[in-house]
């Protein structure tokens, strides 16, 4: 690299090397200096394992595993033996089994949470920041509404009333998608509020108005000109929704407005062991160290983006 | 400013009307508080009459949310409506319920304020010495648990070490089922005693979410200013590295925590509710998950309009305090 007498590259003809300038190979470089960024950062990258680890237990790990969640019958409370590692609970099933599918419910609860979140928090946002007047003024007034009105009120609804439970097939309980829609339609609140700031700031500057100038419409300019400005913000609150999700609907299991069986998630195992902290702690403890390893890691993923897309935050002393 | 207050607190008036309107048909729609009591045992229709006649449940949709709101402005919130608990003054329960809870979420708060901020400027003035590795660790931990489950721990590690302290002959310190309801009894040292026992674990658990939230935010603000380009300028010039950090640094970076603070008391007055269920407290909290488990409306609402006027308020409050400290913003 700090060859100064002989070139490791041949000069190539000057008509190519003018064009790399402006062609898209230099924005392919910037993605590439932040996945280095990125993976230079020790904890994210060991998130990622984790994360990754968990998703592959979720999802194929009852392929693999000897028993089912559906095999009742084993001896009730059983402690961790070779055959149950993670022993068995009150009804006699094996809880490696109820952990694989309660991670599977719990991570598609969260990515799905993640998701509608993101979109609407950014459209709505987005769109108020740039439209302004009275596009702005009713986003912004429908965000304090949200904001005032107790989210737990809104689960009650669609828990407790039987025309959301018979439309969405479950019998008087709630399924994991009833859960995660709510939690995505509550959720996109604050990263509207984080995005329309930006583009409030954004569309003032140069690069859109010249694009203004230019013709190109309310759309193109938002997608194409604003948007990936903010991309940054808008892949780092998606990922702190996850993790965020996650604990949002162990809560909502919690007070008993969560997931109802047959559907299940991490967050109701806890709720129905709540009791067994002294007696079998294991029942308790490990979907807790799940939830914990999920949003622990996806909050590390979360902060090693953040320091990757914005290295300003990396001080250097002078 | 008075003036700005003033338009603002008028701006909020159409939205809590909006709110309360909209709050009303979700508790309508959350289903029939009588449900139950009709599948308890066969009722006369008389008597289903009455008690709906009671709930107001005869009139219509709109006419049953003016006759509420009508009395709502006059001061009379309702009343629980669910046989076996019915008649109760909800604006009586929620005055109760909103003193246990301000006196528990007030404490939490300022501690997790002023930790949060204090380990936050050490982690950007030290960004990765051993301390800020630590802090992050742990407010990462921190904000990974479900609060529920930390509650949970503790509660569960308040009676072994009640259980330990008897075995030893001491008395039992720990309270698991919220502060007395007569209050505290006895001289200094067993008020102080019976204090710390009831509120020393609910404080911890919102504490340590909260702590969590402050301190990353302190320090993600504190490392911006620190590398903002005054400073360099002020250091540059060759004043202290002490001055440069808290008169340059510290004040910009104060911004940013106040609102978010004052944006987050705001919405803990009614958000305590895993806290107060796990320990007991009959709080806000606990008050609005015991009014949506009986369906209780005018429970639900006497409880949304608190809150809201709390968010509402505690909004107001941090743009005011940001326009305070930020001289280039004007509130007008």
């Amino acid at each position: 690299m700090t060859d100064l007498t002989t070139p490791a590259v041949p000069p190539a003809a000057p008509t190519t090397a003018d064009k790399s300038q402006f062609d898209s190979s230099s924005a392919r470089k910037q993605w590439q200096v932040i996945a280095r960024r990125f993976l230079r950062h020790r904890a994210a990258v060991v998130g990622v394992v984790i994360f990754v680890i968990l998703v592959l237990f979720a999802f194929l790990g009852s392929a693999f595993w000897q028993y089912s969640y559906t095999d009742l019958g084993f001896p009730r409370y059983q402690n961790p033996t070779a055959d149950h590692p993670f022993g068995t609970d009150r009804l006699g099933a094996d809880m490696v089994a109820q952990t694989i599918r309660g991670t599977q419910f719990s991570l598609q609860i969260a990515l799905v949470v993640a998701f509608l979140s993101t979109l609407i928090g950014v459209v709505l946002g987005a769109l108020a920041g740039y439209k302004g007047g009275w596009v702005d003024t009713a986003i912004s007034r429908f965000i304090d509404l949200l904001l005032v009105i107790p989210s737990f009120i809104i689960a009650a609804v669609l828990v407790r009333n039987s025309f959301v439970a018979s439309a969405t097939g479950s019998n008087g309980g709630s399924n994991w998608l009833v859960v995660a829609l709510y939690l995505g339609l509550i959720g996109w609140l604050s990263i509207a509020r984080v995005i329309r700031g930006m583009v409030l700031s954004l569309r003032e500057k140069e690069f859109v108005e010249a694009a203004r100038a230019l013709g190109a419409s309310t759309p193109r300019i938002i997608f194409r000109h604003i948007l990936p400005n903010t991309v940054d913000v808008i892949i780092v609150n998606a990922t702190l929704a996850v993790a965020q999700a996650v604990l949002l609907e162990a809560a909502l299991s919690f007070i008993g407005l969560g997931v109802h069986s047959p559907d299940t998630s991490l967050g109701l195992m806890i709720s129905l062991n709540k009791n067994e902290l002294n007696l079998h702690p294991w029942l308790f403890l490990i979907p807790f160290v799940f939830i914990v390893l999920i949003s622990l890691s996806v909050n590390f993923i979360g902060d090693g983006l953040r320091d990757a897309f914005d290295p300003r935050q990396k001080r250097v002393k002078a | 400013m008075l003036r700005y207050i003033i338009r603002r607190l008028m701006i909020s008036i159409p939205l809590l009307i909006l709110a309360s309107f909209l709050c009303f048909g979700l508790t309508t729609a959350m289903g029939d508080p009588l449900g139950e009591w009709k599948l308890q045992k066969p009722r006369t229709p008389a008597e289903i009459t009455a008690a709906y006649e009671r709930t107001g449940y005869n009139d219509p949709f709109l006419e049953r949310y003016a006759n509420w709101a009508g009395d709502f402005v006059t001061g009379d919130w309702g009343e629980s409506v669910v046989p076996g608990n019915a008649g109760r003054s909800v604006k009586e329960d929620i005055g109760k319920a909103f003193v246990v809870t301000f006196r528990l979420v007030i404490v939490a708060e300022i501690i997790a304020l002023l930790l949060g901020m204090i380990v936050g400027v050490i982690g950007a003035v030290r960004q990765y010495s051993l301390f800020d590795y630590t802090a992050t660790g742990i407010s990462f931990a921190m904000f990974s648990m479900p609060l529920f489950c930390v509650a949970l721990i503790l509660k569960t590690g308040g009676i072994s070490l009640n259980n330990w302290l008897e075995s030893i002959g001491a008395d039992r310190w720990i309270v698991t089922a919220g502060p007395p309801g007569d209050g505290f009894k006895g001289g200094f040292g067993e008020q102080f005693f019976q204090y710390t026992g009831a509120y020393i674990l609910p404080t911890i658990s919102l504490v340590v979410i909260q702590f969590a939230l402050y301190s990353r935010f302190q320090r993600a603000s504190m490392l911006d200013t620190l590398n903002a380009d005054y400073v360099r300028t002020a250091q540059a010039k060759g004043i202290s590295e002490a001055r440069s950090i808290f008169r340059h640094a510290f004040r910009n970076a104060l911004i940013p925590i106040v609102t978010v603070s004052s944006l987050n008391f705001g919405a803990t007055i009614g958000g305590a509710v895993i806290t107060e269920t796990v320990f007991g407290w009959s709080g806000m909290g606990k008050f609005l998950v015991d009014a949506i488990t009986k369906l209780e409306p005018f429970q639900v609402l006497g409880f949304m309009m608190v809150t809201a006027v709390f968010i509402i308020v505690f909004n107001l409050i941090a743009d005011i305090l940001y326009a305070f400290m930020d001289p280039r913003i004007r509130l007008d």
